[in-house]
């Protein structure tokens, strides 16, 4: 019985920490937000120097073949610093796809240029319907020969405007059940007939866009896994992306939880700290122990997922859920402690509460997942 | 990360597992356990401590020369479990087992350990606790039960309340004055006192349950030998502290809500809600979901801590949530059923027309007792406001 981090995690955080403190100021996170793609390549580049992007993939493709519980300690420094950028949409979306999926001959294409920070990719999935179960994916893949032709739109499309290769989750038989008949497609985003609109969203430190696909013409061999059986590989992608936000989630929950604290202490009215106030304090302990409560859940979620075992697909939304609540209601109560400042344009609460609400919603909001959980309690 | 149990860690399990089989509880049946008399069900616990005593499972974390297990932290968690598992009932002298014991063992001198430990165990001495007064509830360090110095003696007389199972004690630990002009904290001395000694009065208390488990006790002149004294004079704060430390590590919340999660849902099978069966009701099964994510949330915030326990670690913040997010988890778990079942919902134990035989409005009306024993709600948020996230006291 060990629930914690190794020595070596714990170093990985620490230097994580550093490097972001130095690379990812607020003040960096703010350009990015007011940039026009909110990548920043030189930030990219060096994080791919640290083998950030090729944290999952194996050394023969050139990644460094570490652990789920690896990413989970540097994912978590990210959402402590805001990192921007298309991180979550490359290595837990994308390149998750090819490594939960992919032929021998797809992967020694894609994962090397992944992991040495030359690719960009993402995952379209969800639709007008918002959802990101099964049932949501309706975009048509028609067989043409041996190869497919996709038509139609998807929407939050996190990082497409500056994707290289995008998986796409379309349907290629009409289902007897929602998860039958989705197939999953690497299609390079510059194929005539995709066309990319960012959208105006709460977080524009990281993007998401509207894909409008016009008669692309997809070649068989981009198939990710087989024909008509592409939904379990994308729960296990999903597993992964959604364990990874949460560990962002439980990050940028603890930073705001620490600036609130921070400012508490200082800041003085009435002649005392209001951390001395009781209605200030106490508010400061039910955050914290939001914090701590959805760092439980979702360090048991990364090692379920970590363990590819069965209870994943309850640890996951149990995550989900319970992260999604904690993020926003703790970076909202972070802005009541700030007061006035705190409702500023120029204070950078905004930033945390925005990505609480852009995190709630990706994947499924909480009660979704909530649904999700009671499925697997028997009622 | 690693959630398995060693090879010992399992066979400690399978050991306590048969013979918890072998050795049930004698006269006890779980469902009908709180509708019997008190005297009964007291009794009932009397004998299940000296069964289990018999064969050295109780006190298990406690070492071996008290009588203990010197049982590993992961055995205690596994002991927990399975006593939980089989609804085993409570012990007659739980205060004796998870503060008094351990706060001797700390504190006490040879003699004082020699002569009063061994007892707990076996139950031959059952023991209560004196903390709280008419005036000093949450600000303990104000009370005013004074002790007076009288040659091998000291004299007591003041007043105690909510002083549970002091009906049944043979010994109290007495947090009491012995210097008036001290500051408040530092005028306080912790006394071993003999409950049938002359001039100790003790008056049950009914609770909002009904039950009469806990107490005011009264002191008139009562003399305590000097021996009794633990710790040294006027330094009896620090000693009441390790003692409140144990009690509210003690409140393992989390082996309590999971069966009452468990019986929450088997409940669902006979109710409708809006004409519905309840367990087709969107919101319930949200609530119920949410329930049970807070509950194993709580239960992976124990893993961590245990494991910080482990490495040797000071315990970090998590530790500290458990008796204050796991008591308000049961209030909410408790009101949430008397929703459920409606008018049923008030009808109390033994009641023919009533579905429960009145189980949730006694966990409702219990469900206040986590919140403010052992340190309301309120003061644990000013500990791990004060002393977890530093903010300034008031």
């Amino acid at each position: 019985m060990d629930f914690g981090f190794s020595e070596d995690q714990e170093l990985l955080r620490d230097s994580a920490r550093k490097f972001l403190d130095a690379e990812c100021p607020a003040t960096f996170v703010r350009k990015m937000m007011e940039d026009d793609s909110a990548h920043a390549t030189e930030l990219w580049k060096k994080a791919a120097e640290l083998g950030w992007m090729g944290i999952l993939i194996p050394e023969e493709n050139g990644g460094i073949g570490g652990s789920f519980l690896d990413l989970v300690v540097v994912m978590e420094e990210m959402g402590r610093s805001l990192m921007p950028g298309p991180f979550l949409a490359t290595v837990l979306l994308g390149s998750a796809a090819v490594l939960a999926g992919g032929s021998d001959e797809q992967k020694d294409a894609i994962l090397p240029k992944v992991a040495a920070g030359e690719w960009v990719m993402t995952l379209a999935q969800a639709e007008k319907s918002g959802r990101y179960d099964a049932g949501g994916i309706g975009m048509p893949a028609t067989a043409r020969g041996g190869d497919f032709v996709l038509s139609g739109e998807k929407l939050f499309v996190p990082d497409a405007h500056v994707a290289d290769q995008m998986v796409v989750a379309a349907r290629t038989g009409s289902p007897s059940a929602p998860e039958d008949g989705i197939t999953l497609f690497l299609v390079d985003a510059k194929s005539p007939g995709v066309e990319i609109t960012q959208l105006k969203t709460v977080d524009m430190t990281r993007r998401q866009c509207h894909v409008a696909f016009q008669d692309v013409a997809v070649a068989g061999s981009q198939v990710i896994g087989e024909v008509g059986r592409g939904w379990p590989i994308l729960q296990r992608v999903l597993d992964q992306a959604i364990a990874g936000l949460c560990t962002e989630m439980v990050g940028t929950g603890q930073q705001a939880l620490d600036m609130a604290v921070e400012y508490a202490k200082e800041r003085v009215q009435f002649g005392k700290p209001i951390g001395s106030f009781q209605a200030v304090k106490h508010k400061c302990v039910d955050m914290m122990v939001q914090v701590e409560n959805a760092r439980s859940l979702t360090y048991y979620a990364a090692w379920t997922v970590d363990e590819n075992v069965d209870e994943a697909s309850q640890a996951v939304p149990m995550a989900k859920a319970y992260c999604s609540d904690m993020c926003k209601t703790v970076t909202s109560e972070a802005i009541q402690v700030h007061g006035g400042i705190g409702f500023t344009w120029e204070h950078d609460m905004h930033l945390f509460y925005r990505r609480g609400l852009a995190s709630e919603a990706a994947f499924g909001s909480a009660p979704t997942h909530r649904e999700v959980v009671a499925q697997t309690l028997d009622l | 990360m690693d959630f398995d149990y060693s090879h010992q860690e399992e066979s400690f399990r399978q050991e306590l597992r048969a013979w918890l089989e072998a050795n049930p509880a004698d006269n006890y049946d779980p469902e009908s356990f709180e509708m019997i008399d008190p005297e009964a069900r007291f009794q009932i616990k009397f004998d299940w401590q000296k069964k289990l005593h018999g064969a050295g499972w109780v006190g298990i974390h406690w070492p071996r020369e008290y009588g203990g297990r010197g049982a590993t932290i992961l055995e205690q968690t596994i002991y927990q479990q399975e006593m939980a598992r089989v609804h085993a009932p409570g012990l007659a002298n739980p205060l004796g087992i998870s503060l008094v014991g351990p706060t001797l063992m700390h504190w006490g001198t040879e003699e004082q350990k020699a002569r009063f430990v061994p007892r707990i165990l076996s139950a031959e001495e059952l023991w209560c606790q004196g903390y709280s007064e008419p005036g000093s509830g949450s600000d303990l360090a104000s009370l005013q039960t004074r002790a007076v110095d009288a040659g091998d003696d000291f004299v007591v007389n003041g007043q105690k309340v909510w002083t549970s199972f002091a009906h049944k004690a043979d010994y109290c630990i007495l947090v009491a004055r012995t210097d008036s002009d001290a500051p408040k904290h530092q005028g306080l001395s912790y006394l071993l006192v003999d409950m049938h000694a002359p001039g100790v009065t003790v008056r049950p208390l009914v609770q909002i349950s009904g039950d009469a488990e806990f107490n005011e006790v009264f002191f008139e002149d009562v003399r305590v030998p000097k021996a009794n004294l633990v710790g040294e004079r006027n330094n009896g704060w620090q000693v009441a502290i390790t003692t409140l430390m144990f009690e509210r590590a003690n409140f393992g919340m989390v082996y309590n809500l999971e069966p009452l999660l468990d019986r929450l849902k088997a409940g669902l099978k006979d109710l409708e809600v809006n004409g519905q069966p309840a367990a087709a009701d969107p919101e319930v099964r949200q609530k119920l979901a949410a329930f049970h994510v807070e509950i194993q949330a709580l239960k992976f915030n124990g893993y961590r801590q245990l494991t910080q326990q482990l490495r040797g670690n000071p315990p970090g913040p998590e530790g500290s949530i458990s008796k204050l997010a796991g008591s308000e988890l049961y209030i909410r778990m408790a009101h949430f059923a008397m929703e459920l079942l409606g008018p049923y919902s008030q009808c109390a134990l033994g009641e023919d027309q009533g579905i429960d035989n009145g189980f949730w409005a006694r966990r409702a009306l219990g469900s206040r007792l986590y919140t403010i024993a052992g340190g309301t709600s309120e003061i644990m948020r000013n500990i791990v406001g004060e002393r977890v996230l530093r903010l300034p006291k008031g």
